[in-house]
């Protein structure tokens, strides 16, 4: 691990000017993903801001009807508070199958949609990853890995995400509120968050250094069925090969995109009154990768999208 | 040199009067380790502030290092020094032995500029802490000249050679016998590489006492290590003191030192202060050695009423270019089936990898995986029940070698599995029980293992408090070694376990070999109890001739010993006052163990029959555990609870070498693809459920005087072979390349139209 200076952020306002101040500074909250990349010195930040005492835990009604989730919330907290339970039961059911319960106690809701891939040639400090090495070459391209993306890939970088919970918060079109140094305050739909890979991999999202995230709103869940899949060759505490979220009438599938992946082909071709499996099929016709991936894609929507309809919660 | 008849004599661990022999005690040090209390290697206090080693591993699979350049790393924060091959420390040559007795040779760390694998040690950087030496490695300036290497085990297993100083072993003639059988199976299974994934990675804290080093490291055997580290530095074995108390897991892959034991010896040598060197998790994987890939031909040929006529196993596996390991994945069938005409063997690949080693049951783990289910093919084609094939083949005598067995309780471990788990709701028919999207299947297969005494030694002091004290240089690396000496302790000598200690690990202690092979109890435990006897004829002789024992003069044969006390009809004195008087040291014997010269009369092993259901998902291929249950034989059983714990853990192996479980080589660069344990899948909780096995009572008077076997790695054996059973029950899919992932198991439904 590199030295690093250690700053705790007494405030929101405090943790931005110190970002400010210090470009290669990185904030830190639960630390789940963070503390293990600087360990490997796969992130190497001058300075850790900790954000992680700062009052943004809290999960609120919103006006119009939906929540309102404190970017310092648990993961644990969230998916086992009884609103979100009832009314996003996908978003529940999505973070408790990820990671492990000690990593949810830790880890929050802003470091979560700000975890990195887990590509295994990532990983490796020893390994060429434009990601990790800009320049450097992908490995992941010809390499032993599954965890390859199907949709948004780019000649530079084919690793997917590593969250499951991004794939519930874009399929109910959750925002995410972030604040810059100089005060301005934006949102941004989840889905969009996440950069796909281009010609600059390195760059995971589209937040500028000194913007934090305060909280993730969910609208009023829409009308229909939720389900969330996750399919793994182990029950618990590995990644995706594939996953899915159905509310209702939209789609998002995971661990097959650089960001959680919005299924607009398939949601377009289910408006249209094709079956389950054609309106998977139409998401896979601009898939890339091995056909083994695209079927079960295949499957797992079709029989994901099939059960919404009967008002599942799987 | 003893028989087993003399075994045979009723003794205190037979009679079990106090009955410690078998009671589910708890771990002594399991409160220790699971509240993190139990120092382990690198936790060990140090006489003066320790300093910190980080080992620097090799990114390419073989060549040369052309230029190394230390200087930037060694002038970086902390750092003390940094050595590569060209700096470090003169070491005896790989393989020298000063001592003949040594049982292993100099193994040098940095020796030379040559790369023989991805992960091999090429530096060492010593620091005031380990972040410190860490981060110095980025500053390191290494140059390569990369030669080809051989990596992909699948693009040589046509150019395997043969196993030197072995030959296939034949009897009767397999060819004419399999193609005269009526039905016939022929297929080939793959199993992949594995890692043993201990929770303690490899670690050493070492310190100098004037011309003696003192090293605790991890490590399954103590004389293997001490002896090794001797070698290496070239000096005699007693001016090394090897400890190891507490082990975070060991599976095989502690069988031998790694580079941290030398290096840490060689640092301390060197900076005059205890240093501590841990082997990273990522380097456990690469640094370490781990189980070989396998790929195994099985032919089966039997008569049209399942009675098998010829068996083939035909196993080809990899090690190492240097390295003399096998994995002899074919053996254990050469005492299963009765068969006239057999065939097994072995063919061995040599790559540029990392080496290949023991881990938990080699040969057995990844052999059992193929003719198990090559026996559920044939008894599909047969329209059998998997079991009745199988007693169908049940031999009378070892079908090897025609030794009878010790004890064989094979059939009446299926029986009584079949019965406990509902074997007969099973549905032959594959693919015919459904559960919502899932496939359901049960499947089952026997385990076979080996057991084993090796020669052993034991010291035991009574002192005058009352307390017995067992030293031994055995390991306990988290079985419950500790725990089954101390109740081999107490019910020999007539003491309660409050009044046993047991202290082991140190290599000035009387010898035992290690944990390895499942030998460690029956060869520790029996050693024990032999100074127990010791101990119990040295005490009789004192009591009996000293006039102030209320047993003076009486007939030392004749002493029992119960409750702390030794007695005569209605005459006691108590083991502290015997004790007490004996000196302010108390009373110390040794005593020792050894093979009986006729135990090789007879066949021995232990058995199991293992249980298996599953779900298969319909839609994804996912397939989840949804019970499993074993019973097994395997001597007397000297804890009910560890014994238990030890079967079921080896199940557990199973479930993963069946479902998750792999690493593979990438074939650019040398490097393993998984290399923590987010990426390589052993089993985790939510993937256990519904998981027990019993025990059959059983005393084998062939094993040991004590009649116990070793049960840490019977109950891996067959275990993932029940479970690749149940999945083609469950979905009519035969799958013969582990691990059956969710991947393999969707291609195969989709082949099959599902």
């Amino acid at each position: 691990m590199k030295p690093f200076a250690f700053e705790r952020a007494r405030n929101v306002d405090h943790a931005l000017s110190l970002a400010a101040a210090a470009p290669g500074a990185r904030f830190l909250a639960g630390g789940t993903n963070l503390l293990d990349l600087m360990k490997l010195e796969i992130e190497q930040p001058d300075t850790l801001i900790d954000v992680g005492r700062l009052p943004l835990a809290d999960i609120s009604e919103t006006a119009g009807g939906g929540l309102r989730i404190g970017a310092l919330a648990t993961n644990t907290l969230v998916a086992s508070d009884p609103r979100v339970r009832s009314r996003y039961p996908v978003l529940a059911r999505a973070i408790l199958s990820g990671s492990c319960v000690q990593l949810r106690n830790k880890a929050s809701m802003g470091g979560n949609l700000m975890q990195r891939t887990r590509c295994a040639y990532f990983m490796d400090p020893a390994m060429p990853c434009n990601k990790r090495l800009p320049g450097s070459g992908c490995s992941a391209m010809g390499g032993l890995s599954q965890a390859i993306a199907l949709f948004g890939a780019s000649e530079f970088c084919v690793a997917v995400s590593a969250s499951d919970m991004s794939v519930a918060l874009a399929v109910l079109d959750a925002e995410v509120e972030t604040v810059r140094a100089d005060g301005s305050v934006r949102r941004r739909p989840v889905e969009t968050l996440h950069r796909l890979p281009g010609d600059a991999p390195q760059v995971d999202t589209d937040l500028a250094p000194d913007e934090l995230i305060l909280a993730v709103e969910l609208p009023p869940p829409p009308s229909g069925g939720q389900v969330w899949r996750k399919v793994r060759a182990r029950a618990s505490y590995v990644g995706a090969l594939a996953s899915i979220a159905v509310a209702g009438d939209r789609v998002a599938l995971g661990a097959v995109a650089a960001r959680p992946w919005r299924a607009r082909a398939t949601e377009a071709a289910l408006a249209g009154g094709a079956s389950p499996r054609e309106a998977a099929e139409a998401e896979l016709v601009s898939a890339s990768g091995a056909d083994g991936r695209k079927s079960l894609v295949r499957r797992l929507a079709t029989d994901a999208i099939q059960e919404s309809r009967k008002g599942g919660r799987s | 040199m003893s028989t087993v008849r003399d075994w045979a004599v009723p003794n205190p661990i037979t009679e079990n009067r106090s009955g410690l022999i078998g009671k589910p005690v708890d771990r002594y040090e399991g409160r220790l380790k699971v509240t993190g209390t139990a120092p382990y290697a690198f936790e060990v206090e140090t006489p003066s502030t320790p300093l910190y080693g980080h080992i620097v591993s090799a990114t390419i699979a073989r060549g040369r290092i052309t230029a190394i350049d230390l200087s930037q790393a060694a002038s970086a924060p902390g750092v003390v020094l940094a050595w590569s091959h060209l700096d470090v420390p003169v070491q005896a040559q790989r393989g020298a032995k000063l001592n003949p007795r040594s049982q292993r040779g100099s193994n040098p760390a940095l020796g030379s500029d040559r790369v023989e694998h991805y992960g091999q040690s090429i530096a060492f950087i010593l620091a005031d802490t380990p972040e410190n030496a860490r981060s110095a490695e980025a500053r390191i300036r290494i140059s390569y000249e990369a030669s080809d290497a051989d990596l992909d085990f699948g693009s040589f297993i046509d150019s395997a050679g043969p196993v030197p100083g072995e030959e296939d072993a034949r009897i009767g003639d397999f060819e004419a016998g399999y193609s005269a059988s009526e039905v016939t199976v022929d297929a080939t299974w793959f199993s992949p590489l594995q890692n043993h994934a201990q929770m303690e990675p490899c670690a050493t804290t070492a310190w100098w006492e004037g011309d003696k080093v003192v090293v605790h490291t991890s490590i399954q055997m103590v004389k293997g290590g001490q002896h090794a580290l001797a070698e290496t530095l070239g000096i005699p074995s007693d001016r090394v003191r090897l400890l190891t108390r507490y082990i975070g897991g060991g599976f095989g892959g502690k069988g031998q030192s790694y580079d941290d034991l030398t290096l840490a010896a060689l640092a301390a040598r060197e900076s005059g202060r205890p240093v501590r060197v841990a082997y990273t998790r990522r380097q456990m994987f690469q640094a370490t050695v781990h189980r070989p890939a396998v790929q195994m031909r099985v032919r089966l040929g039997a008569d049209g009423t399942g009675r098998l006529n010829a068996m083939a196993l035909e196993a080809v596996t990899h090690c190492a270019r240097n390295s003399t390991f096998v994995e002899h994945a074919a053996e254990f069938a050469r005492n299963l089936y009765a068969a006239p005409h057999r065939l097994t063997g072995h063919r061995l690949v040599r790559l540029d990898i990392p080496h290949a080693g023991a881990m938990r049951a080699p040969g057995e783990a990844p052999g059992m995986l193929s003719l198990e289910c090559a026996m559920d093919e044939l008894a599909d084609r047969l329209g059998m029940d998997p079991i009745a094939l199988r007693i169908r083949n049940e031999p009378e005598v070892d079908p090897d070698n025609a030794k009878p067995f010790s004890i064989r309780q094979l059939v009446r471990c299926m029986q009584e599995g079949a019965q406990q788990f509902g074997w007969d709701r099973r549905n032959p028919t594959p693919g015919a029980v459904r559960d919502g999207r899932w496939y359901v299947g049960m499947g089952m297969a026997t385990a076979i293992r080996g057991n084993f005494l090796l020669p052993a030694k034991a010291g035991l002091r009574l002192t005058g408090d009352g307390l017995a004290t067992l030293t031994q240089g055995m390991t306990d690396i988290g079985t419950g070694t500790y725990t089954i000496l101390a109740q081999i302790t107490g019910e020999t000598l007539g003491l309660p376990l409050d009044q046993v200690r047991v202290e082991l690990g140190d290599s000035d202690m009387p010898p035992a070999p290690g944990s390895g092979g499942q030998f460690g109890a029956a060869t520790a435990g029996s050693a024990a109890f032999e100074t127990g006897m010791v101990m119990r004829r040295r005490l009789a002789e004192l009591a009996t001739s000293d006039p102030r024992s209320p047993l003076y003069g009486e007939d030392p044969v004749l002493m029992d010993f119960a409750n702390g006390n030794i007695v005569l009809g209605n005459r006691s004195e108590s083991l502290a006052a015997l004790a007490s008087r004996a000196g302010p040291e108390g009373v110390y014997v040794e005593g020792s163990i050894s093979p009986a010269a006729d135990a090789r009369d007879w066949s021995q092993h232990t058995y199991g029959a293992q249980f298996a259901e599953v779900g298969v998902d319909s839609v994804t291929g996912e397939v989840r555990l949804r019970r499993m249950f074993g019973v097994f034989a395997a001597g007397r059983i000297l804890n009910a609870k560890l014994a238990k714990s030890q079967i079921t853990g080896g199940m557990i192996w199973g479930v993963g070498a069946a479902l998750t479980e792999s690493n593979a080589v990438d074939p650019r660069y040398g490097s393993f693809l998984n290399q923590d344990l987010g990426g390589y899948l052993a089993p985790v909780h939510a993937d256990i459920v519904n998981l027990d096995a019993v025990l059959l009572d059983e005393a084998d008077d062939k094993a040991n005087p004590m009649g116990i076997k070793g049960v840490g790695e019977l109950g891996i054996c067959g275990s993932g072979a029940a479970i690749a059973n149940a999945v083609y029950n469950a979905c009519g899919v035969r799958l013969r390349d582990y691990p059956l992932t969710p991947d393999k198991v969707l291609a195969a439904l989709e082949a099959k139209g599902l």
